[in-house]
């Protein structure tokens, strides 16, 4: 008896299998298949011409012994936690003050909102003529701060932060509007209650704005971390992963193996590792956080 | 909400794998030109984006057309992208029965996989079209004896563009010939306060263009040619290391300022140095001169610029006629066209005739075609034509960009290295050692 009303309770609460099937064909389709057929290539010696060559193991054996695969390893992880560090610090603060009503808010938030507007190859080019060191914003910029002759992307040190500067300064608008709109949904009754409390605006900041921030604050987040592993075209453009291979990350050194070098092979290989490290990321960032048990902030209101 | 942000991640990465596997889709997509049947089978040519070529290329297309009632059709692509496409399409149904190439090790690689179609008994049959062509340009379209592609458009070769008030300036009188007087112009370029030349490091192919002419001047052009060969020790060769400390030198005695690796090329920062006069000369390709009269007008018009041979290097084993750069650019037939015959019949017909290359010259072309003294002469660009189209002439060997000449992926590590020897992340002796291990 138990289990019989067990199940129709399931099948009158939730939609049929069938309801899922176009998404499912469309995702076995553009994911599924893709991830499978870039295991596959990983064990193949494929340039592009012709079919690819059964091979085996030897391009994972190869990533093991490939010191700017541990490097650009290293360096997305740098990219990462900075361009978090650095976006949720700035974004945060900026999304909940224009959130707040006001003419220069706004006129603020909408220049603010300019990166979002252009496109990554875009941002790249003009960012490209700033970083001339001789004519472009970089000459003026680099004797104020040290750097005499402008010299930024040319160099193995900085070139790794202008990079950081750039990919933050494209995607930081989007965190901010995230944070605005997550800010503009909290509702009125806790800041007047947190106002008869005696709280103070930091007070009410620290206690009720930031509380109530906290999913924002995970998928923003998860946006960034596994964003992160995506930035690409802006490096390509900008440095092309140099001087050297200054700012050759994970993803770029996936396109220059695959793109530039036509080992497509050894690139499906580094995709493989990319991919992980994606589903990984995400996963642990939902379970650290607790996002995925749904919890609420708002009980009793 | 954790559903919706799983499926993210995995979407996120699921692209990721998308941009690897459009190149197997490339291999198993639908046939165009194979679908079509054989008899006047539609044919296609494909050709990098240049509005000037293009129009010529297209005039060629359309008398092959009209006289061979052929149905030959030009596609034009933007050159990083295409190369990526060539390389997917090629071996496919997909791939064009002609295509551009840089010959050398870059169309090398489609004749192993046996794509590409013999082009030397067309040649043999049509002799007035194969001594039309400079031998040192249809050289690089020869593999293993066999010719595989056809000069199709102007030569390119390297040479030093500098700014004459400058060098008046600096009392600089003859732009110099040997490589110590060189050396002592960087020293009077330095002590007027002007950078000496103009680098643009963000871009590794513009520092190979010395080790290039090192290499060539110290030790001849056979010691490129045992690299190319895959001989072992060829990059431990002493000459390598040699002209590897002597990039170093040249940087460390300042000849590029000291913000040379920030310069980007593709938007004029090492010729906005050059026609500024904060910088006095530039190591380039021939397409400099048209390059400059597009951005800086003003500059050429006023006569201020002057071009050279690289220097001699005393004691240097090379000739110092000797050149390097893009020998040309070639068209190739691939072997499974539907058609060989009609698209060698094109190459045979049009690319030496009277009307295609007179039309190249018209564009500022310089074609590897003999016998054109008199002709590259006139028009706009005039006097560099025809400095370069006698330097390419009279030249005993032309090397290739090695960047071209070498296997892709062997010629990406070449140019990541080369940037670390000028950055001073890497010595000549790690440079060589790198190579030799990379080649291996």
């Amino acid at each position: 008896m138990t289990p019989a009303r067990h199940g129709s309770v399931a099948t009158a609460g939730r939609p049929g299998l069938v309801w899922a099937a176009p998404v499912l064909l469309f995702f076995g389709l553009f994911a599924l298949l893709p991830m499978g057929a870039v295991v596959y290539l990983s064990l193949t010696e494929y340039s592009g011409i012709g079919t690819p060559a059964w091979l085996g193991g030897d391009h994972w054996a190869r990533l093991l012994d490939d010191p700017i695969f541990f490097d650009s390893l290293w360096k997305s992880a740098a990219l990462t936690a900075l361009s978090w560090l650095f976006q949720t610090a700035i974004a945060l603060p900026l999304g909940v003050f224009i959130a707040a009503p006001g003419r220069s808010r706004a006129l603020l938030a909408a220049i603010f909102f300019m990166p979002l507007l252009l496109s990554g190859a875009a941002i790249a080019l003009l960012w490209t003529t700033l970083f001339d060191p001789n004519f472009g914003l970089a000459s003026v910029v680099g004797p104020w701060i040290g750097v005499e002759d402008g010299n930024f992307i040319g160099s193995p040190t900085l070139a790794f932060y202008c990079i950081l500067l750039v990919v933050s300064w494209q995607f930081m608008p989007f965190h901010t509007l995230l944070y605005q709109a997550a800010t503009r949904q909290i509702p009125h009754t806790l800041y007047e209650a947190a106002t008869i409390d005696g709280a103070g605006r930091w007070r009410q900041f620290r206690s009720v704005t930031l509380p109530q921030l906290r999913d924002t604050l995970i998928t923003s987040s998860v946006l960034i971390v596994v964003g992160s592993l995506t930035y690409f075209e802006v490096i390509l453009i900008i440095t092309g992963g140099g001087p050297g291979t200054a700012t050759r990350i994970l993803p770029l050194h996936m396109y220059l193996e695959g793109f530039r070098s036509f080992d497509m092979g050894y690139a499906s290989a580094l995709a493989v590792v990319l991919l992980a490290l994606g589903a990984a990321l995400s996963l642990l960032v939902t379970r650290v956080t607790g996002y995925h048990r749904m919890a609420s902030q708002r009980e009793g209101l | 909400m954790a559903i919706a942000s799983r499926r993210r991640s995995t979407i996120g990465a699921a692209v990721l794998a998308l941009l690897l596997t459009t190149a197997a889709c490339g291999t198993s997509g639908p046939g165009e030109t194979g679908s079509e049947g054989s008899s006047g089978a539609d044919l296609h040519l494909w050709t990098l984006q240049n509005e000037g070529i293009n129009e010529v290329q297209q005039a060629a297309i359309d008398r092959f057309n009209e006289e061979h009632d052929a149905s030959l059709e030009m596609t034009t692509y933007v050159n990083d992208p295409y190369k990526s496409k060539l390389q997917t399409s090629i071996g496919s149904p997909n791939a064009p029965d002609i295509f551009y190439n840089w010959g050398g090790g870059n169309l090398e690689q489609y004749v192993d996989a046996d794509q590409v179609a013999p082009l030397t008994e067309a040649l043999d049959e049509n002799p007035d079209v194969r001594d039309a062509f400079l031998p040192s340009v249809l050289d690089v379209g020869t593999i293993d004896g066999e010719v595989y592609g056809v000069p199709m458009q102007g030569v390119q070769p390297v040479s030093f563009f500098y700014n004459k008030d400058v060098f008046a300036e600096a009392g600089i009188d003859e732009f110099p010939a040997t490589w110590t007087e060189f050396m002592d112009a960087v020293d009077k370029l330095k002590a007027i306060d002007v950078q000496p030349i103009a680098l643009a490091g963000s871009q590794g192919w513009t520092e190979l263009m010395y080790l290039e002419y090192f290499l060539d001047r110290l030790g001849g052009p056979e010691k490129f040619q045992a690299i190319v060969a895959g001989e072992p020790g060829a990059w431990q060769d002493e000459a390598v290391v040699e002209s590897m400390r002597m990039v170093r030198e040249l940087v460390d005695a300042g000849a590029f300022g000291t913000n040379y690796a920030s310069v980007n090329y593709d938007n004029q920062g090492s010729q906005a140095l050059l026609t500024s006069g904060r910088a006095a000369m530039e190591l380039m390709g021939s397409w400099e001169v048209t390059g400059l009269n597009d951005n800086f007008p003003e500059f050429i018009e006023a006569g201020t610029l002057g071009w050279a041979d690289f220097p001699a290097i005393e004691g240097g084993a090379g000739n110092p006629d000797s050149i390097v750069g893009n020998p040309s650019n070639f068209y190739s037939v691939s072997s499974q066209s539907d058609d060989v015959e009609a698209a060698v019949e094109f190459l045979m017909t049009q690319m030496t005739s009277d009307e295609y290359v007179q039309g190249m010259m018209e564009v500022g072309q310089v074609p590897a075609i003999a016998g054109l003294e008199d002709q590259v002469g006139e028009g706009t660009f005039g006097d560099f034509n025809t400095y370069a189209y006698e330097m390419v002439r009279d030249a005993p060997s032309f090397t290739q960009s090695w960047d071209q000449a070498l296997p892709p992926d062997l010629s990406q590590t070449m140019l990541t290295n080369i940037q670390q020897v000028f950055n001073g992340q890497m010595t000549p002796e790690e440079f060589a050692d790198a190579m030799e291990q990379a080649a291996q």
